[in-house]
């Protein structure tokens, strides 16, 4: 990485150097306020932390430690669904897991290691479909995905008593959230970034061309397993947080508003979680001042963070970006 | 440095029997193939050209037959390490003009399979990078995103990412389909170049005799998953065995090369 951008610092193309955490474009390189901003950035979030164990109640303190735990696990997971051109694979496993949690409900179980169990299945149904590449698996995900749905109120119609349990899982409350649930997220968020971080270079390959990973002799089909086998710890984790409808959008629009803003896959892994996170604390804020579940603010906060990402898109138009970046080439 | 292979020989397919579904793709193929030599494969499309060269890189899977490469015989666990020495360019594929990556992180995927797991790149990979993106002619577009290159410059960026891999042997699968004209020339030109230089062991698959390059050594005709014919072009790339070979009458093909010269003169 050293030589890397020492090489293109010379052929002044900065621009599109993209090892960096900033934009050089907008503070340059090797500059004290990028120092100063990352110390300041720190302590941000130390007196954050700080500040939230000052609240009095722990139901707070475990809802927002929730929204940042599955705001960055989800828009993680995110990349890879948009990256891989799957999002239908998401949808199928989110509806397993909210279908596989009922059942649990139901029967008497742990809703949770159901559900986990439901998108596994679901993965292991839709992996190979889209694995195999040449045939269009939108047929068979929409035949699951309905499935899945149907399963889910079934369960729910079998389901005697009250049905608020069901419906938590429905749209999620992220205020009722316990300790377990919040270190169940930390554990999974956990792995899900140390799996990014450490087969970094893997993934990179896998995302951009599964077939050309495999072709310089990179395990792409473990790589995508792996990533369907950690969607499935993510939605399980966060279910109860954000709801098996919704969960789907918190995965999708961090990443889809990242993907619209940069050329970068490093930076798009970045701001995506920034905007899961941000997500994921807005929603919880309104949900808190309005009265409504989290879930439903948690999604629309999201989904409004793409739209601005559209409209400030420097990718819509291709030309423009061009021209700005190297105009002795076009 | 070719192919450092005591009996001289890199590729040895003997009796090769592929099958995808109900299909059978290769139907006890066998080739033998030297050190350093440049074989082009010529035939119609389902001919099973592409399928050679997936059983070479160890993707295809053998119904029965034998296939060395390099001296190692080819089966299940060693796919991934003899990859990493076969460098493989498919045809021009559609990337989404978004996607978040540069020329010279998509050069630096052939490399990530010699690095192994869990090691970063250093300052010596990505110097072959910027070495083998100069070859190819494109480090004045070295870090534009790749989605906004051309095919024929996203194909010179293909061979640059399988040169980055420092591969033993060069297997091209029609990578100048859906080029224009110029950009074709380009990139056969660019492939003699390799091979006059490094003398890789190469084949060269392709349905379009025009896109033969001139290194060409050898030429492969192949029909209905079988090897139709072998020897040396001029031999072989007569008017008659192409009107057998393509199915077509001998008047037809002479048009199409009468056609096929004009376009090259």
């Amino acid at each position: 990485m050293i030589s890397g951008s020492s090489m293109s610092s010379l052929s002044g193309e900065a621009l599109t150097d993209n090892r960096g955490w900033l934009p050089d474009k907008l503070i340059p390189r090797n500059c004290a306020i990028r120092l100063i901003l990352t110390i300041l950035l720190i302590l941000l979030a130390a007196a954050s932390i700080w500040g939230i164990f000052q609240i009095p109640y722990t139901a707070i303190q475990n809802a927002v430690f929730s929204a940042f735990l599955a705001g960055i696990a989800c828009s993680t997971i995110g990349v890879f669904v948009v990256l891989l051109h799957m999002p239908f694979i998401g949808v199928c496993m989110s509806h397993a897991a909210f279908a596989g949690a009922l059942l649990g409900l139901w029967l008497g179980f742990n809703p949770l290691i159901v559900a986990f169990g439901f998108c596994l299945l679901a993965a292991a149904i839709v992996g190979p479909l889209a694995d195999r590449g040449q045939l269009n698996p939108d047929t068979s995900l929409g035949v699951i995905f309905s499935l899945m749905l149907g399963l889910a109120f079934l369960f729910m119609g079998l389901m005697p008593g009250t049905k608020s349990g069901a419906l938590d899982l429905l749209w999620g409350n992220i205020l009722t959230n316990r300790l377990s649930d919040v270190i169940l997220l930390a554990v999974v968020t956990s792995v899900v970034v140390g799996v990014v971080v450490v087969f970094y270079k893997e993934i990179q390959a896998t995302v951009f061309n599964r077939q050309m990973a495999a072709a310089v002799g990179i395990a792409s089909t473990v790589i995508l397993y792996g990533v369907l086998f950690l969607t499935g710890a993510t939605i399980t984790a966060s279910l109860q947080s954000v709801g098996g409808l919704l969960i789907f959008s918190l995965i999708l629009n961090p990443a889809a508003a990242a993907y619209q803003l940069t050329y970068s896959m490093k930076r798009m892994f970045i701001l995506s979680a920034v905007f899961g996170v941000l997500s994921g604390w807005m929603g919880l804020l309104f949900s808190y001042l309005l009265d409504i579940p989290s879930g439903a603010t948690i999604v629309i906060t999201s989904s409004l963070i793409f739209l601005v990402a559209l409209i400030f898109s420097p990718k819509r138009k291709v030309k423009g970006w061009r021209q700005e970046v190297a105009p002795d080439n076009v | 440095m070719p192919c450092e292979v005591a009996d001289g020989v890199a590729i040895d397919i003997h009796n090769a029997v592929v099958s995808y579904r109900e299909d059978i793709a290769l139907r006890g193929v066998s080739l033998n193939v030297r050190c350093g030599e440049f074989v082009g494969i010529v035939g119609p499309n389902g001919a099973g050209k592409t399928t050679i060269l997936t059983i070479v890189n160890g993707m295809g899977k053998l119904l029965s037959g034998d296939v060395r490469v390099l001296s190692e015989s080819v089966g299940r666990g060693n796919g991934h390490s003899l990859r990493k020495r076969v460098g493989y360019v498919a045809q021009v594929e559609n990337i989404d003009p978004r996607m978040p990556m540069n020329v010279r992180e998509v050069v630096m995927i052939g490399r990530y399979g010699l690095l192994g797991l869990l090691k970063r790149p250093r300052a010596r990979d990505w110097d072959v990078v910027d070495e083998m993106i100069e070859l190819v002619g494109m480090s004045h577009l070295a870090d534009r995103p790749i989605g906004h290159l051309s095919g024929g410059e996203q194909q010179r960026v293909s061979i640059a990412r399988c040169l980055a891999q420092e591969p033993r042997i060069l297997l091209l699968d029609e990578p100048t389909a859906s080029l224009d004209w110029r950009a074709q020339s380009e990139i056969l030109e660019l492939v003699k170049l390799i091979h006059n230089t490094s003398h890789l062991t190469t084949l060269f698959v392709t349905h379009d005799l025009g896109c033969l390059p001139v290194a060409c050594e050898r030429v492969v005709l192949m029909k209905d998953g079988l090897i139709w014919d072998e020897g040396a072009p001029h031999e072989l790339l007569t008017d008659e065995k192409l009107s057998a070979l393509y199915d077509m009458p001998i008047w037809a093909v002479q048009k199409r090369r009468e056609e096929a010269a004009l376009a090259l003169a």
